[in-house]
């Protein structure tokens, strides 16, 4: 898997713009005495597509968000490329909520959006709206207004415009959970087109069957702690974990 | 930037009124009285000056106090109220040029049909007010310092009555202009003292009629005063002064005696008498 | 209650006739209190969309200040603009006392709070729904706010008519900043005050419902155009 090395990505590919790798260190997060996150360390690198995954309630979601910096830990750090994350390097990372959010005007005027936030001119936003419309095949939906679009296409769009800036990794947030198995299937192929193009890929998903299908690496999160990580042949295989073991058996966890 | 435009071209229709567009019309500004204003006096004759001179007059027409105030302050031309000693005050310190008698006309007593302090066809208004206090009728009293009420409070005094102990009672001070008070009059069956002009014209009656007039006592003197162009430049002192000058020409006093409703006679041309 | 059948005659003939008097006034209460709106709007809208968006401290103050703000007596307004306006006071020399121009300043201060209430009630409701997804794509608070209000434009309508009803209706505040000078500054509602001080109760009563008929009519074409334009285009 090569890493995004897209020569007109965004603004420009120098290295102060990159996101990669995230680290996290010491994440902790605690709400009304309950420890949400449990001094978490992990690293997302460029390459393998990395699915987190774990039983409701896990903190998976949590967790993603804080790489996002959408939520500030209580305790620990987080980096993009080894410095703080901001704003400015926004539209290197790419993210897909499970609930997409459109705004109030047409598919294609959405994309634009997320282009001119990016600092992308005019002339290149209309241009590259269009091709990014086309490649995730919505193109005949270009002027219908986003939100009168079924789940299934709006989260195919939230996609197309997490993709439109070109960012070095996607992260994704149980994008399927509320979609019929054809739009899931749909969401799996787009991400995976996306990743063989080069873009790194983060997927939480509580779905056992769809971390199967998409992981390379897998990171297993119980109670907020990262109970088990590594390729995914070795971890549905042979999980060294008694809660991995028990929730690929489909069994209740402790 | 298309936005930017949008908000400059807004910005530019609103801001149009304020160039001033309406001051491309030639007029004076005259602090006068809401009871003039009332009567319908204006309506008829300021016509007849702005066909004349070419200067439209506009009327701010507010309580005696208020159109006092605003010329001390200089918020207009000229000053058209009957209040003769405040007036000659306003002249004495400075905010007025000079103040000159235009035209009187008389108050009246007004009160409910059923008449409860007897005075009815009365020629006495000293009487007729002692006669109100002493029944502990309802009497219905501007209360806001302007020329009638002045004139209200002038009655009592000669009477040697301290009306402003029953305040609340019998005596009920609207602090109101001439048409308010005298719908709560109407409303609440209470006497009250009005210049004849607003009752004649006035057109929510009820059953009230005129219980008291004729009264040498209920004359109503009006004066105008141009407003000071040394303590405010910005004064339209030309202007100001060809409408002064107007109403106490033979044409003018003419037009004020030429106003009537329902045939009668309002005001009555006084100017240099 | 022969004043409201003789109020709906009133108002029939003034109609009718096209009533010059009748024209004019309602043309001037429709420029003053619509040019007030747009004004407040300009300030107003961003103003509310800000106080939805951006944490600051004393931001509760500042919220119990433009809710409470809403309430100001039109009579209170009219008094301040017209201290302001006075050839004794700070802008004196720029004559605007007694001009409609006066008017829709008063009224536009009047209008403000109302529409800056109401923005921010609706644009915090639909910052919860866009919050996290704007922030993850870098979009910072000036540009929160523009999207914001841009999104909710048509909800917005609702702040703008609110402001509009305030504006037509008063009368505490041009009365006096105005004068209620006859063919200048008289409006609808100043020449109800006058014909009602003038005990001509139906007429001021038929020039009320004109005042109500105007009010619907104006809601009416607005919420229409909300709905076509709206609902068709965006869902």
């Amino acid at each position: 898997m090569r890493p995004s090395a897209d020569p007109d990505s965004g603004a420009g590919s120098r290295s102060d713009r990159r996101v990669l790798p995230i680290r996290g260190a010491g994440l902790a997060i605690r709400r009304a005495g309950r420890v949400l996150l449990d001094n978490i360390d992990i690293e997302i690198v460029p390459g393998p597509l990395v699915v987190i995954m774990g039983p409701n309630g896990a903190g998976k979601s949590l967790l993603l968000r804080v790489l996002a910096t959408l939520v500030p830990p209580d305790a620990g750090t987080v980096t993009w490329a080894g410095t703080p994350p901001g704003r400015e390097r926004a539209p290197r990372l790419g993210f897909v909520f499970q609930k997409p959010v459109m705004l109030r005007r047409s598919v294609i005027d959405n994309v634009r959006y997320v282009l001119k936030v990016a600092g992308v001119p005019r002339a290149e936003r209309n241009r590259r709206a269009e091709d990014a419309l086309a490649d995730g095949g919505l193109s005949r939906l270009a002027g219908s207004p986003a939100r009168v679009l079924s789940g299934g296409e709006q989260q195919r769009l939230a996609i197309v415009r997490a993709l439109a800036t070109r960012p070095e990794v996607l992260l994704l947030d149980e994008p399927t959970a509320n979609l019929d198995p054809s739009a899931t299937l749909a969401i799996e192929t787009q991400v995976r087109d996306a990743h063989r193009g080069g873009t790194s890929v983060v997927f939480v998903t509580h779905d056992l069957g769809q971390a199967r299908r998409l992981a390379d690496d897998v990171a297993f999160v119980h109670h907020g702690r990262i109970a088990e990580r590594g390729p995914a042949d070795r971890f549905f295989n042979a999980p060294s974990s008694e809660a991995a073991r028990a929730f690929i058996e489909g069994r209740l966890l402790p | 930037m298309r936005r930017l435009g949008l908000m400059l071209l807004a910005a530019a229709t609103l801001l149009g009124p304020l160039t001033g567009a309406e001051a491309a019309d030639r007029f004076i500004t005259v602090q006068s009285t809401t009871s003039t204003q009332n009567s319908g006096l204006f309506e008829t004759i300021l016509p007849k000056f702005t066909a004349k001179a070419g200067i439209e007059v506009r009327v701010v027409a507010v309580g005696t106090g208020q159109a006092m105030k605003n010329a001390v302050n200089g918020d207009g031309d000229v000053l058209f109220v009957h209040a003769k000693s405040a007036e000659q005050k306003f002249v004495a310190e400075g905010g007025g040029v000079e103040r000159f008698d235009v035209m009187y006309n008389d108050f009246v007593i007004v009160g409910p049909k059923a008449d409860p302090a007897k005075v009815a066809g009365g020629k006495d208004a000293v009487a007729a007010i002692r006669a109100i206090a002493t029944a502990g009728a309802a009497f219905a009293s501007r209360g806001d310092d302007s020329g009638t009420d002045k004139k209200e409070k002038s009655l009592w005094k000669s009477a040697g009555i301290d009306q402003a102990k029953a305040s609340g009672g019998w005596y009920r001070e609207t602090g109101s202009g001439m048409g308010a008070t005298l719908n709560t009059a109407v409303g609440m069956d209470a006497y009250a003292l009005t210049d004849r002009a607003t009752w004649i014209a006035f057109k929510n009656r009820g059953d009230h009629a005129i219980v008291v007039e004729g009264d040498p006592t209920l004359f109503n003197q009006y004066g105008v005063i141009l407003v000071s162009p040394t303590r405010h430049p910005h004064v339209k002192a030309a202007d100001g002064q060809a409408f002064v000058d107007w109403l106490l020409s033979a044409e003018g006093q003419a037009a004020i005696d030429g106003y009537q409703i329902d045939g009668q006679q309002m005001f009555y041309a006084n100017a240099g008498k | 209650m022969q004043d409201f059948s003789a109020a709906f005659g009133e108002a029939f003939r003034l109609v009718a006739s096209l009533d010059p008097d009748l024209v004019e006034i309602v043309g001037l209460s429709l420029r003053v209190s619509l040019s007030a709106v747009l004004a407040a709007a300009l300030i107003g809208l961003p103003l509310g969309a800000a106080l939805a968006v951006a944490r600051f401290p004393g931001r509760g103050i500042a919220l119990v200040a433009v809710n409470s703000l809403m309430g100001l007596p039109p009579v209170v307004v009219g008094l301040l603009i017209y201290l302001a306006l006075s050839r004794a006071g700070p802008f004196g020399p720029l004559g605007l006392l007694y001009t409609p121009s006066a008017m829709i300043i008063a009224q536009m201060v009047l209008v403000i709070p109302i529409i800056a209430a109401v923005t921010r009630q609706t644009v915090e409701d639909m910052k919860d729904e866009y919050d996290e997804q704007l922030r993850v794509l870098g979009v910072g608070t000036a540009g929160m706010v523009a999207t914001l209000l841009w999104d909710a434009r048509f909800s917005l309508l609702t702040a703008l008519l609110a402001g509009f009803g305030r504006a037509i209706a008063e009368v505490g505040a041009v009365i006096i900043v105005g004068g209620n000078i006859d063919h200048v500054t008289r409006v609808m509602t100043t020449a109800i005050a006058l014909e009602t001080s003038k005990g001509d109760l139906a007429l001021a009563l038929g020039l009320g419902l004109i005042l109500l008929a105007l009010a619907i009519g104006v809601n009416a074409a607005v919420m229409g155009l909300r709905r076509t334009a709206g609902h068709a285009a965006f869902g």
